[in-house]
């Protein structure tokens, strides 16, 4: 017989004793597992939800950190707006010429390149205008350049991908300017599919409905990003409803030029009365992505934040420090099991003295006492360690739906973090210096008075 | 065979200041296959010569020698190399281990010298003691008597040169404490194991043809606590 078999037979005898020891030690791996899936989790769900596609978020003056949360999280209030001329110094002149053309304004926007377009040539400026909701999600007015140019994925290669419908367009044939596309939480959570109309409410999600309706025409597929929590209408639209036009002076509106795009009796907002929230910028080259900021923010007028800056000094400020101490009182939930095993093991020693006694006077070593000791902590670490990582997982792929439906990252029953490979190993190596007590113990029991006693 | 010379065992008390001689045994001897039955009073020492005998403890001074290897030269591990594959061992409470079955017990005999488990050895050694049925049953599962033959299969597993039997027929009924000296007696003799049997036992000593009275060649005179 092995010294293996030997202490498995002795797990398997103090059947009750050990299984209790397991199970403490199971629980304790599994929490930890649990949490570091979590923590996983949450890091994996803040990268993606940080990689939208663009290196930098244009706001109003303010913080930086609500300004990515309210333009990249759609999570907190927008404070202020910017000017859409604002918006439209991010444009080369041809592009500001035509829209002015199509919506009015100052004759002279059209005169010029905007002042930072050389910084977005190759890249994207996408005006965002927040404020209103369906249900609970965010309605974000903005361009089809949304769905054309940002991309997600781990590798911010991935476009939009439609479940149902397509993308919405600036001027619609069939529907004119209320056209909407759907993230796939919100279509599922509110019940709609393509073909349907909402109308948005006001500025929270218990305010007053507006009379506008909007025309579902898209449904996007899961990103695992916040867009899936955002339903999107067509920037024009969104201008179009009640409040959301800026009030313009008499001598605004009699200098500029007339708007040419109209459908049925709507007229767009001309660009004077236009604000945006936020643009989402994605420089022509990452070196502009360095300068672009500085340039933004030394005219006082807005705001330029990188949100992967942003979101990394809050994982490394709030959220790592809240993860990290957790892990480690799970961690000290393994210690304690481990402290655990110490004991039960230890506790047996006083029942096995004349076990070990007999082995001995069959002629076992004192070191072949101790390693069966020490294989008995590590069946228990062995078996506790692959059970309460088994058990975790089980949880973590009950919960995949749950899981996927909320942060859109997919998690299979195997899915692991790198830290998991460690947690077995070190779960070992507790077990073993926790049986190194009773193990030490055996190795120094006297033969000669267990066997006479 | 076995041959003690000049063997001294001294123990010191626990807040005794002068050390206790147990055993003074200038000489004693006994060739292979040889049967002997030690008797004495209680506390004499007999069982401490067991371990003595087994290496389990080291005397003060003097040798034990076996087979012609000097015991008391060896290291402990050198100890206990020699009592797996040269000692048997069977106990008066026989000290089966509970959490192993009947042949499991009788293997253990021979997991701690060689390494290599003879399965056939053990099942003929658990037939010769009548137990082939009983095989997977755990001690607790054993009649006193069966247990007793069990642990008589398992001292002979690792093919002893010397088995100590420290009065195994104690704690059994009359019936079974024949069958079981018979066991011990016969199969020693099969395999001209030398065999050291302690008994209080007249009916037992009066089977062997070599009787050692422990005081005739004990040279101390104290007599400590019972099974010293």
């Amino acid at each position: 017989m092995s010294l293996f078999q030997i202490a498995w037979r002795n797990f398997c005898y103090r059947s009750l004793s050990s299984a209790l020891t397991t199970l403490s030690l199971a629980l304790g791996v599994g929490l930890v597992v649990l949490v570091l899936s979590i923590y996983g989790l949450i890091t994996e769900a803040f990268v993606r939800n940080a990689s939208v596609g663009c290196n930098l978020v244009v706001g109003p003056p303010g913080s930086d950190l609500q300004l990515v949360l309210n333009s990249v999280y759609y999570l907190s209030q927008p404070v202020e707006n910017l000017d859409y001329e604002y918006y439209m110094e991010f444009l080369d002149q041809p592009t500001r010429a035509d829209l002015l053309a199509r919506y009015g304004g100052d004759p002279t926007l059209g005169d010029r390149a905007g002042r930072f377009s050389s910084a977005i040539a190759g890249g994207f400026a996408i005006p965002l205008a927040l404020g209103d909701y369906l249900g609970e999600f965010r309605l974000v007015g903005t361009t089809p350049q949304f769905f054309e140019e940002l991309k997600h994925g781990p590798d911010v290669d991935q476009p939009f991908t439609f479940r149902e419908g397509r993308a919405l367009q600036t001027l619609s044939p069939e529907h004119g300017f209320h056209e909407a596309v759907l993230g796939s939480r919100v279509a599922k959570a509110q019940g709609l599919s393509v073909g349907d109309t909402f109308s948005p409410v006001h500025g929270d999600p218990d305010g007053v409905g507006h009379d506008e309706e909007f025309m579902v025409v898209g449904i996007l597929d899961p990103t695992g990003t916040p867009n899936d929590r955002a339903a999107f209408v067509n920037l024009e639209g969104f201008y179009l409803m009640d409040k959301h036009a800026q009030p313009i002076s008499e001598q605004e509106q009699a200098t500029m030029l007339a708007a040419t795009a109209t459908y049925e009796g709507d007229q767009p907002l001309p660009i004077p009365a236009r604000e945006v929230t936020s643009i989402l910028i994605r420089t022509g080259s990452m070196l502009f992505g360095a300068t672009l900021p500085n340039a933004i923010n030394e005219s006082k007028q807005a705001r330029a934040a990188a949100p992967i800056g942003e979101i990394n000094k809050l994982m490394a400020n709030i959220v790592g420090p809240l993860l990290t101490a957790l892990l480690g009182i799970t961690l000290i939930t393994c210690v304690v099991a481990a402290v655990g095993v110490l004991v039960a093991i230890y506790n047996s020693m006083n029942d096995r003295r004349r076990d070990i006694a007999v082995m001995r006077a069959l002629g076992a070593r004192r070191d072949t006492v101790t390693m069966i000791i020490l294989s008995e902590s590590l069946i228990i670490a062995v078996v506790g360690g692959v059970c309460g990582w088994l058990v975790a997982h089980l949880a973590i792929w009950g919960a995949s739906g749950y899981i996927e439906d909320n942060t859109g990252i997919s998690v299979h029953m195997f899915t692991m973090s790198t830290y998991e490979l460690y947690i077995l190993p070190l779960v070992i190596a507790l077990a073993l210096l926790a049986g190194f007590l009773p193990a030490s113990s055996a190795y120094r029991t006297d033969v000669g008075s267990n066997l006479a006693a | 065979m076995l041959q003690i010379q000049n063997l001294i065992k001294t123990f010191t008390q626990p807040g005794g200041n002068e050390p206790l001689t147990i055993l003074d045994i200038p000489e004693f001897s006994m060739v292979a296959g040889e049967q002997a039955a030690l008797i004495g009073q209680s506390g004499g020492g007999k069982t401490t010569l067991l371990h003595l005998i087994a290496g389990l403890l080291l005397p003060t001074s003097g040798t034990i020698r076996i087979d012609n290897i000097e015991l008391t030269k060896l290291s402990e591990q050198g100890r206990d190399r020699f009592r797996a594959s040269k000692i048997g061992y069977v106990f008066q409470t026989f000290n089966l281990l509970p959490a192993f079955t009947a042949i499991e017990n009788v293997r253990l005999g021979m997991t701690f010298g060689h390494g290599r488990i003879d399965s056939n050895r053990a099942n003929e050694l658990l037939d010769r003691v009548g137990l082939t049925d009983r095989a997977h049953y755990r001690p607790n599962q054993l009649s006193v008597g069966q247990q007793q033959r069990v642990a008589i299969a398992r001292s002979l597993a690792g093919k002893p040169r010397v088995l100590l039997a420290d009065e195994p027929t104690a704690n059994v009924d009359p019936a079974s404490a024949e069958s079981v000296l018979e066991l011990i007696r016969t199969t020693c003799k099969d395999e001209d194991i030398a065999l050291v049997l302690v008994t209080h036992s007249m009916d037992v000593t009066n089977k062997f043809d070599r009787v050692v009275q422990l005081e005739s060649i004990n040279r101390a005179l104290h007599s400590l606590t019972p099974d010293s």
